[in-house]
């Protein structure tokens, strides 16, 4: 369906798109995801043919998007950031124009279903810049979807919503989501991960993973945490309990917090789940268990592990550079041999590079 | 170029003028200020013509053009919508072509407010209809060439007012360009009054449909549109 290879985009001389390569499927949702700069819009403006790539090639539905830009603009529809209308317009006279723009047949009935699908009979008469932020989001999902497009690119779709209307407008994205491909960007964890079956991160440029969404989540430190609390607190005990549960080499780290009750974070490693063993040692005890769970895995981790990482890596790389730079003339051939190593990365697909940072983040995880 | 979406921007263009006070403000202004330079000389020159209301009009279109022009694109650019228009399936083509009709649409309706002061000054004398049916056109076309300057000034910013400015100067410099060099020689001077966009002007207002003085408003409304669209395209595959 969407088909990136290799785009680069340059302003001036910042390269924002650093050699982005990925492939959209027929009725996917795909969550953008990175932080704030690091080349998400860009990479979304250049989808939809706002911005012509510095270099590479996007193909929609199998045709280049250079060639033939009129064709994948009727096949995309697209919400800008911050949806971006005519606020001296009525929101009828808006759909309408868009309507019309786009030649969609049936028009009035076409219209009728957006205001339904998008909630905005209430408003119909009201001037676009009389709505509140949230209506105004609405609108520009109708103005995307008005058309009937194949691919849904939207920009953003809940910055500066408040979170009644954060969870409708995900639930719409969902209804729609069912019947075509959907692409969109956001910095909002929790919303891509509700959201989306495949997750793209992006940080300063380049993609650092490309995953479904349960396979990313698994792919944190290696770590689980069991938090136990008790409503008694017999410190005998629970000191019994703590040794034991340190004489456990599976056991990584036991944290206490002690308020009106006594909470235990056990973390412990991935691979062997010792809950049973936490419970057959409560059993010989008198503490009174009010609380007994897993903390789940966030993406939160996996982002920061993967964006603050890849931050790292560039710097890393970048000190490496200067170094080569001053022992370039001593030494042509090492710097050469290191340029050859450095592409071979580069061809490695984005899994494999994923599971790499993965096992590194672990490996560091155990010398802890 | 597919004109039903042409037509569709013009009325998008049409309808969002007068929408927007700027219509009504500039309306009024030309209104008052070709009211009041017409009729002040009107009685003492005691001539039933309309030849001083023609002679003020590069003068005004000179201010009044780029008034109108400043918002085609900069406001676009500002408010964002213009990413939401570019990605519409329409081609920049006819997002030009339509913005520019439009705005010619406009000032053909001003321009509509001639006939008024045509049939009054009938009333009172016996007015040669000839002169002013060439004065119209030569009007029109002198405020579309000028409305295909502004329109490419404001798609080189953001800002209105910067869009203003630009415009309003290479306006005056097409006004002027004779006036200014009447130190040179002779037949330097026939070269550079080539440009001068009143000269060519008068000579349309004056009766003498000359394929040279049309072909000039042409060639300036090309040209122009011509920029435009370059700009626009080189803007996207460079962004500022």
């Amino acid at each position: 369906m969407i088909q990136v290879d290799n785009l680069v985009k340059y302003y001036k001389d910042f390269k924002a798109v650093d050699n982005i390569s990925f492939n959209i499927d027929k009725s996917e949702i795909v969550g953008l995801l990175g932080p704030n700069g690091a080349g998400k819009t860009t990479t979304i403006r250049t989808l939809c043919g706002y911005l012509a790539p510095t270099s590479g090639e996007i193909k929609i539905n199998g045709s280049s998007i250079q060639e033939n830009l009129l064709m994948a603009k009727k096949s995309i529809g697209y919400l800008p950031e911050s949806a971006p209308l005519y606020g001296d317009m009525l929101v009828y006279d808006y759909l309408l124009l868009i309507a019309n723009l786009r030649q969609v047949k049936n028009k009035q009935e076409r219209i009728e279903e957006m205001l339904e699908l998008c909630g905005l009979k209430k408003v119909v008469a009201k001037n676009i810049s009389e709505l509140s932020k949230g209506y105004k989001q609405r609108v520009g999902l109708a103005h995307a979807l008005i058309g009937d497009p194949e691919i849904l690119i939207l920009d953003e779709p809940t910055s500066g919503l408040d979170p009644n209307q954060i969870i409708e407008i995900r639930e719409l994205i969902k209804k729609i989501g069912k019947t075509k491909t959907i692409v969109l960007s956001s910095h909002i964890l929790s919303e891509v991960e509700v959201t989306c079956d495949r997750i793209i991160i992006i940080n300063s440029g380049k993609i650092v993973a490309d995953a479904k969404t349960d396979e990313l989540k698994s792919m944190t430190s290696g770590a689980k945490v069991v938090v136990v609390e008790f409503k008694n607190d017999l410190k005998e005990q629970v000191e019994g309990f703590v040794q034991k549960l340190k004489g456990n080499p599976a056991v990584s780290d036991v944290e206490e917090e002690r308020e009106q009750t006594v909470k235990l974070k056990i973390t412990y490693k991935d691979k062997e789940d010792i809950r049973g063993e936490i419970f057959d040692l409560l059993k010989n005890t008198e503490l009174q268990i009010i609380n007994f769970y897993q903390e789940d895995e966030t993406l939160e981790s996996v982002f920061r592990m993967l964006t603050s990482n890849a931050l790292a890596n560039d710097e890393a790389s970048q000190e490496n550079a200067a170094k080569e730079d001053d022992v370039e003339e001593d030494d042509a051939k090492k710097g050469d041999a290191k340029e050859d190593d450095s592409k071979e990365e580069n061809k490695q697909t984005s899994g494999e590079r994923l599971e790499g940072e993965a096992k590194e983040k672990q490996e560091e995880g155990e010398s802890k | 170029m597919r004109w039903n979406i042409v037509r569709e921007i013009i009325k998008k263009e049409i309808s969002q003028y007068y929408y927007s006070p700027i219509a009504y403000i500039v309306l009024a202004f030309y209104l008052i200020v070709s009211g009041v330079f017409f009729w002040t000389v009107f009685f003492l020159q005691n001539q039933a013509e309309l030849r001083s209301y023609f002679n003020m009009l590069p003068w005004i279109f000179t201010f009044i053009v780029p008034a109108v022009t400043m918002r085609v694109f900069a406001e676009e650019k500002s408010n964002g919508t213009f990413e939401t228009l570019v990605t519409l399936p329409i081609t920049m083509e006819e997002i030009v072509i339509g913005k520019f009709l439009a705005v010619c649409l406009f000032l053909l309706s001003m321009l509509f407010f001639i006939f008024p002061y045509a049939i009054s000054v009938d009333l009172v004398g016996s007015l040669d209809w000839g002169p002013v049916f060439t004065g119209f056109v030569g009007a029109f076309f002198l405020a579309t060439s000028y409305a295909a300057v502004g329109l490419y000034c404001s798609s080189l910013t953001k800002n209105q007012i910067v869009a203003f400015i630009i415009s309003l100067f290479i306006c005056l410099a097409f006004f002027l360009v004779d006036k200014f060099f009447n130190f040179l020689p002779e037949s330097l001077l026939q070269v550079v009054a080539f440009f001068s966009s009143d000269k060519h002007f008068k000579s349309i207002s004056k009766g003498v449909l000359d394929l040279r003085d049309l072909g000039f408003f042409l060639a300036l409304i090309f040209i122009f549109l011509r920029l435009t669209y370059e700009n626009l395209k080189n803007q996207l595959t460079k962004e500022n």
